[in-house]
């Protein structure tokens, strides 16, 4: 952690894709939201099941 | 609050903003965010447009030269690791997979029992008359799902309408049948219904809980801006009968579904012109109890007198800065509070397929109106030039996948450079058509207000890490 720059992330969300893609996540619009398209608040089933 | 962008040519490379006394950096192609002190704030301001020796010349009076070149030191570091400037993943020329459909939104109901101003169906019926789906319709969208579904082994279907609980028979019958099928096939259903609440008795309710059927139940806030703009088709407003049904469903104690812990509810509402402190609206339904609570802006013609123009956006912007302070106080306090569009995974979350393609209307996600008739999505049903097929044969236009699979946010203008195009994956198609003519061409304040919550979301996380590291 450095002085002047702290970073909050413990991965890197958009380098972590390793063998995902797989597509059974849910579909965005599936979802709470039925009138605007959100993806980062997705969550990703298989990486949540690694975890 | 101040924001800031560096860019690489047209490209985003890092967005920075303070928010409640917070400097905060998001590096936009890998997806990482720092917090900075005030030199590092100002250091990065001008990193790029200045040497470092530049920087040192310019800042090094002001905090001291061993101050810069420690601060530049860890942006170096923080560049080598690919934390800071990451170039872009490069993806220019993508197209989203093709082949497999993996969601489903029938429109059970064109038909509805309530008179919402703002309807984007014209009062449940899409433009057309009164119409329910016949189960047959229903069990033949199971079987082009399954069909049509490749290797996906999750597939979720949503009932919508209308209102769907005015074809209930038919809910339950496709819901049986996909059950069965899915047995069958290897496939895993998981079902939603979009309603009003007003039919949630409770033979419904324990129908739903016990079979692990998820509920977006819709109720706007306050029993005056509810009642203004969601009334029974005789005028009165609905907010009695609405919250009596969501009151009802959350107390009611049915048997145990399936798998406990799969399905989910949550309030969802709409803001319009009239409720532009929605704030007000989202803290009316904490204050009822509610826990999970979306409230999203209207979709509406330019021309409506409820729809909001770009000259809202800093009264809105205010808002979400001031409900993302409350919910952070709720959560110090013990009482948290989930805002949809203010949760955001920064150690995981989607991945990069996903991000890029959004929603996946049109070619992962279709939605089906009663007399079989497929659309990209349930915005889109009924709109000129947007019909796909039917159910009944099974037939795709392979234009209007293709279409919308070259949709993502390297094609879509003004994406490539922006840095939120990894959180937003280009917004909503069925809005930018709406308000641009084209699926192409995002609608402007929307994604003002996308990035705005974005902001949020992120400072959400950061006050929690520095709530943390104290």
């Amino acid at each position: 952690m450095g002085k002047h720059i702290k970073t909050i992330n413990t991965t890197q969300p958009l380098a972590a894709n390793d063998g995902r893609g797989c597509g059974e996540c849910q579909a965005s619009c599936q979802s709470a939201c039925k009138t605007s398209c959100t993806v980062g608040n997705q969550v990703c089933l298989k990486s949540l099941r690694n975890k | 609050m101040r924001d800031k962008a560096l860019f690489l040519g047209d490209c985003a490379l890092l967005h920075l903003f303070e928010f409640n006394g917070a400097r905060i950096a998001l590096d936009v192609n890998s997806g990482t965010v720092h917090l900075l002190d005030e030199v590092a704030w100002e250091l990065l301001s001008d990193y790029g447009r200045l040497s470092e020796e530049d920087l040192i010349g310019k800042y090094g009076t002001k905090y001291g030269t061993g101050q810069i070149m420690e601060a530049l030191a860890e942006i170096r570091e923080l560049k080598e690791k690919g934390l800071l400037f990451a170039p872009d993943p490069g993806y220019e020329g993508y197209d989203a997979p093709g082949g497999a459909v993996k969601a489903l939104c029938l429109n059970l109901a064109h038909s509805c029992n309530l008179r919402c101003r703002y309807c984007f169906a014209g009062g449940g019926r899409f433009g057309g008359n009164d119409e329910l789906m016949p189960a047959e319709t229903g069990r033949k969208a199971v079987d082009f799902l399954i069909a049509r579904s490749g290797g996906r082994r999750r597939l979720e279907i949503d009932f919508f309408g209308g209102e769907p609980l005015l074809n209930f028979q038919a809910l339950k019958e496709v819901v049986g049948y996909g059950l069965t099928r899915g047995r069958e096939e290897g496939k895993e259903f998981s079902f939603t219904v979009t309603t009003n609440a007003v039919l949630l008795d409770r033979d419904v309710i324990c129908y739903l809980k016990e079979n692990g059927i998820s509920v977006v139940l819709s109720l706007d806030g306050r029993r005056e801006i509810h009642d203004a703009m969601r009334p029974f088709p005789g005028g009165r407003g609905s907010y009695d009968a609405v919250l009596s049904g969501i009151r009802s469903y959350m107390d009611s104690r049915c048997a145990s579904p399936p798998q406990p812990g799969a399905s989910y509810s949550y309030i969802r509402g709409t803001y319009t012109r009239r409720n532009l402190e929605f704030c007000a609206d989202v803290l009316h339904l904490a204050g009822l109890g509610f826990k999970d609570i979306s409230l999203e802006p209207v979709i509406a013609p330019a021309e409506a007198d409820y729809s909001i123009r770009e000259g809202d956006l800093p009264l809105l912007f205010a808002q979400y800065e001031r409900l993302a302070l409350e919910l952070l106080r709720r959560r110090k306090e013990g009482e948290p509070l989930n805002f949809f569009h203010f949760n955001i995974d920064l150690d995981g979350g989607p991945c990069l397929p996903k991000r890029l393609s959004g929603c996946g209307a049109g070619h992962e996600y279709m939605a089906v109106a009663p007399n079989g008739d497929l659309y990209p999505c349930h915005q889109f049903v009924g709109r000129e030039g947007y019909l796909m097929g039917n159910i009944r044969d099974g037939f795709v236009d392979e234009n209007i996948v293709a279409l919308f699979r070259r949709a993502h946010v390297y094609n879509k203008e003004g994406c490539p450079g922006c840095w939120a195009k990894f959180y937003c994956s280009g917004g909503c198609h069925a809005n930018a058509e709406m308000y641009n003519g084209s699926i192409l061409k995002p609608q402007g304040w929307g994604c003002e207000l996308i990035k705005k919550r974005l902001e949020c979301a992120i400072y959400l996380k950061a006050a929690e890490h520095q709530g943390k590291s104290v």
